[in-house]
């Protein structure tokens, strides 16, 4: 789960990182409103939206504007920066094209700043441990530098018996170019990062840049937080900081039923038993050219309803024109719960598009009689390539005829409009 | 000869008594498995199931000398569940359970160093040698005693390598799902050292899928053996869209790495016959076994 860095700041804050003076604001009056509190010349105005590269970032519409993080001398200007950024879409690198609407911008006293560093913690697949990379130049070029400097990236890989103790933390910071105050001051750093990394089961804490002031004082300038979706169970209070606007359409419904969907951009709707199944049936659509609406995975406790819930959840996508299911029933999973789900949602959401099911596995061959019996039109592949190969086709024929019933309807209403001199409306 | 599990292989259930415990223990016994007794604090000294219950997994070895455990019990229990089994010295535990809070199995995964117990999974299928033992949720009936060893990342995608190993006559030794966590116990070169060393197995097939560098590793580690059986394996994801990223440390630990493009890249540098789709792995390996 991700969350905003305003929120992260808070949480830092709150585990002794000192962070720059700053407060939230949702309108361009909220805005003014804190910078007057906070007082000072200078502010920086950052847009709040879950992906980086936001200073590098553009706003749709204002390709040759400036980025969603900015500096401003007056309150003026924070007004009409804010103005700028408080409702439009930004778009960044980590944003994908679609961007994200910015709906809320952090501002905070701007600090005079002698040094730039680079300091993450996050859970070290390689390691089967939390790690800590470091790095001497932080700042947004961090990926760069991490490609042409290699050497100046410092690893420490934290051994969960024993944890980080202040010597290990503190050569870290030497080795980083850091003495006395300041080297001892990112050591209390790191250690107070690894206990609120395992206080409240986060993947990653990102301080970028961490930021040496004139006055020696070390704060994070920024930070990106991310936590364990499996430890929420533990931590309502990381659960409320959850920001259901940052999620795609259909993909906060299929939170709430505990469904793994993602949206996607093509026609052919898919729906997968298991994540790895959900992958390479994406992969076989697009084998044989098709595009994935989507990505979802059918989770291994299901019940019916949940499959209808999935199922339909999978419809409501307008861009779907053809659907293909493919499960393997195993274990839990059982091609007949599968089957009634199909069913129980074609009873709420009649199914008009083609509908292509490979079902294998567990009570596959009762699961095919009961869809035959008393389910929307099926027609059953015998393997995944069979499956996937008739979907794609089926998909884009629905595709081509949906464009031209509509092409058709829209001639007709305007001939008609022309003729009678009428309204379109019928 | 298979890898690991055979028909002598004596197996508790920890959480026998739950919802799931049941089922698959009912479905083990069916297979023939020797399930020879359960766990379940609170219920020791009953029976179920036919079987021996017992408070703690100390109890069930020293009375069944059982030498693996097939877990199943829910993700808030299951870590220490595992750390249980390590204490008790089971060679071989296996942890179905899926979403386990990632630091639970850093802890696992530490407690590991050092001792006498291999863990499979979790978020795993588990561990089948086909018509001798079963210790999972995999459907039995798709498999067939054969040539080949299956290792694999996903649990419903190892069923598709299965199926489509049966179905050319090449039949499986053993299959393995390491499972898909960040943090597992079993890697792919540890399922590899393994089938390289069985007789019974002439082929391998890995399922693999984005994320991590367990694919690189397993890479390494060809290029180091140069082993004679053949490798064929098939990356899911290849197609996948790109999570939103938050961060830079992925990219920066990564290097590269970690993509369906970087995997498939370095398993075909190690020699390893690459299946192009899902419904390609049991052809693929049908034309290289030869």
């Amino acid at each position: 789960m991700h969350i905003h860095e305003f929120q992260a700041k808070q949480l830092l804050d709150k585990y002794g990182i000192a962070v720059p003076r700053g407060d939230v604001a949702s309108t361009v009056d909220g805005a003014a409103n804190v910078a007057q509190k906070l007082g000072g010349g200078g502010w920086v105005i950052k847009s709040q939206i879950h992906a980086g590269g936001r200073r590098n970032g553009r706003f749709e519409g204002s390709p040759d504007g400036e980025g969603g993080v900015r500096f401003t001398r007056s309150i003026d200007e924070v007004r009409s920066n804010a103005e700028q950024m408080l409702g439009h879409v930004l778009v960044t690198e980590q944003t994908g094209p679609a961007g994200r609407e910015v709906e809320r911008v952090y501002i905070e006293e701007a600090c005079d700043v002698q040094r730039e560093l680079y300091l993450a913690m996050f859970v070290d697949r390689e390691t089967g441990r939390v790690s800590l990379i470091a790095a001497p130049e932080g700042g947004i070029d961090i990926e760069s530098t991490a490609v042409s400097v290699p050497e100046s990236i410092q690893k420490l890989t934290i051994d969960p018996s024993t944890g980080v103790d202040q010597d290990g933390a503190q050569k870290l910071a030497v080795t980083l170019g850091l003495d006395g105050g300041p080297a001892e001051a990112m050591a209390r750093i790191i250690l107070a990062m690894y206990e609120m990394f395992i206080a409240l089961d986060a993947s990653l804490i990102e301080i970028n840049p961490l930021a040496l002031n004139a006055g020696g004082q070390m704060l994070a300038l920024d930070a990106t937080l991310t936590f364990d979706d499996n430890a929420l169970f533990r931590h309502p209070d990381i659960q409320a900081l959850r920001d259901a606007s940052e999620l795609r359409m259909g993909e906060l419904e299929a939170a709430r039923h505990g469904i793994n969907y993602l949206k996607l951009d093509g026609n052919v709707g898919c729906m997968a038993s298991g994540a790895g199944l959900a992958m390479a049936t994406i992969d076989a659509i697009k084998s044989f050219g098709g595009e994935p609406a989507n990505f979802l995975d059918v989770p291994p406790v299901a019940q019916a309803d949940r499959v209808k819930e999935a199922f339909i959840l999978l419809l409501s996508d307008p861009g779907v024109t053809g659907v293909l299911v493919n499960v393997f029933g195993g274990g839990i999973v059982r091609c007949d719960t599968i089957a009634d789900g199909i069913i129980l949602a074609n009873r709420e959401v009649p199914v008009r598009v083609p509908l292509i099911a490979r079902l294998t596995g567990t009570s596959a061959g009762y699961a095919v009689r009961r869809l035959t019996d008393s389910g929307p039109a099926v027609t059953f592949a015998r393997d995944l390539a069979d499956a996937a190969e008739q979907a794609v086709k089926a998909a884009n024929a629905a595709k081509r005829t949906m464009r031209r019933s509509w092409w058709d309807r829209m001639q007709g209403l305007m001939s008609k409009n022309d003729g009678s001199g009428g309204s379109l409306t019928r | 000869m298979a890898v690991l599990v055979d028909a002598n292989t004596k197996v508790i259930c920890q959480g026998i008594t739950g919802h799931q415990g049941t089922f698959y223990t009912e479905e083990a016994l069916t297979s023939g498995t020797k399930m020879v007794g359960g766990v379940r604090p609170g219920k020791g000294g009953t029976r179920h199931l036919g079987l021996p219950v017992f408070d703690t997994v100390r109890d069930a070895v020293d009375a069944t000398g059982a030498d693996a455990s097939l877990i199943l019990v829910p993700p808030p229990h299951a870590a220490n569940a595992i750390m249980e089994a390590i204490d008790a010295q089971v060679p071989l535990i296996v942890c179905v359970t899926e979403r386990i809070p990632v630091l639970d199995v850093a802890q696992v995964k530490r407690a590991l160093d050092g001792s006498e117990s291999r863990l499979i999974g979790p978020n795993c299928p588990g561990i089948i040698t086909p018509g001798e033992c079963k210790i999972g949720i995999m459907p039995e009936e798709i498999f067939r005693r054969g040539r080949i060893g299956i290792i694999s990342r996903s649990g419903t995608l190892t069923y598709e390598a299965v199926e489509q190993t049966t179905s050319k006559d090449l039949g499986q030794s053993t299959c393995i799902g390491i499972g898909a966590d960040p943090i597992q116990g079993m890697t792919f070169a540890d399922a590899l050292e393994l089938f390289m060393a069985d007789p019974e197995t002439e082929g391998i097939i890995m399922i693999g899928e984005i994320g991590g560098t367990a694919e690189e590793g397993a890479a390494d580690y060809l290029r180091q053996i140069r082993g004679s059986k053949p490798v064929v394996a098939y990356i899911a994801g290849r197609f996948a869209p790109p999570g939103r990223r938050m961060g830079h440390a992925g990219a920066i630990i990564q290097h590269g790495t970690g993509g369906a493009e970087a995997k498939i890249e370095a398993l075909r540098g190690a020699g390893v016959h690459i299946a192009e789709s899902p419904y390609a792995i049991g052809d693929t390996m049908a034309e290289v076994l030869v």
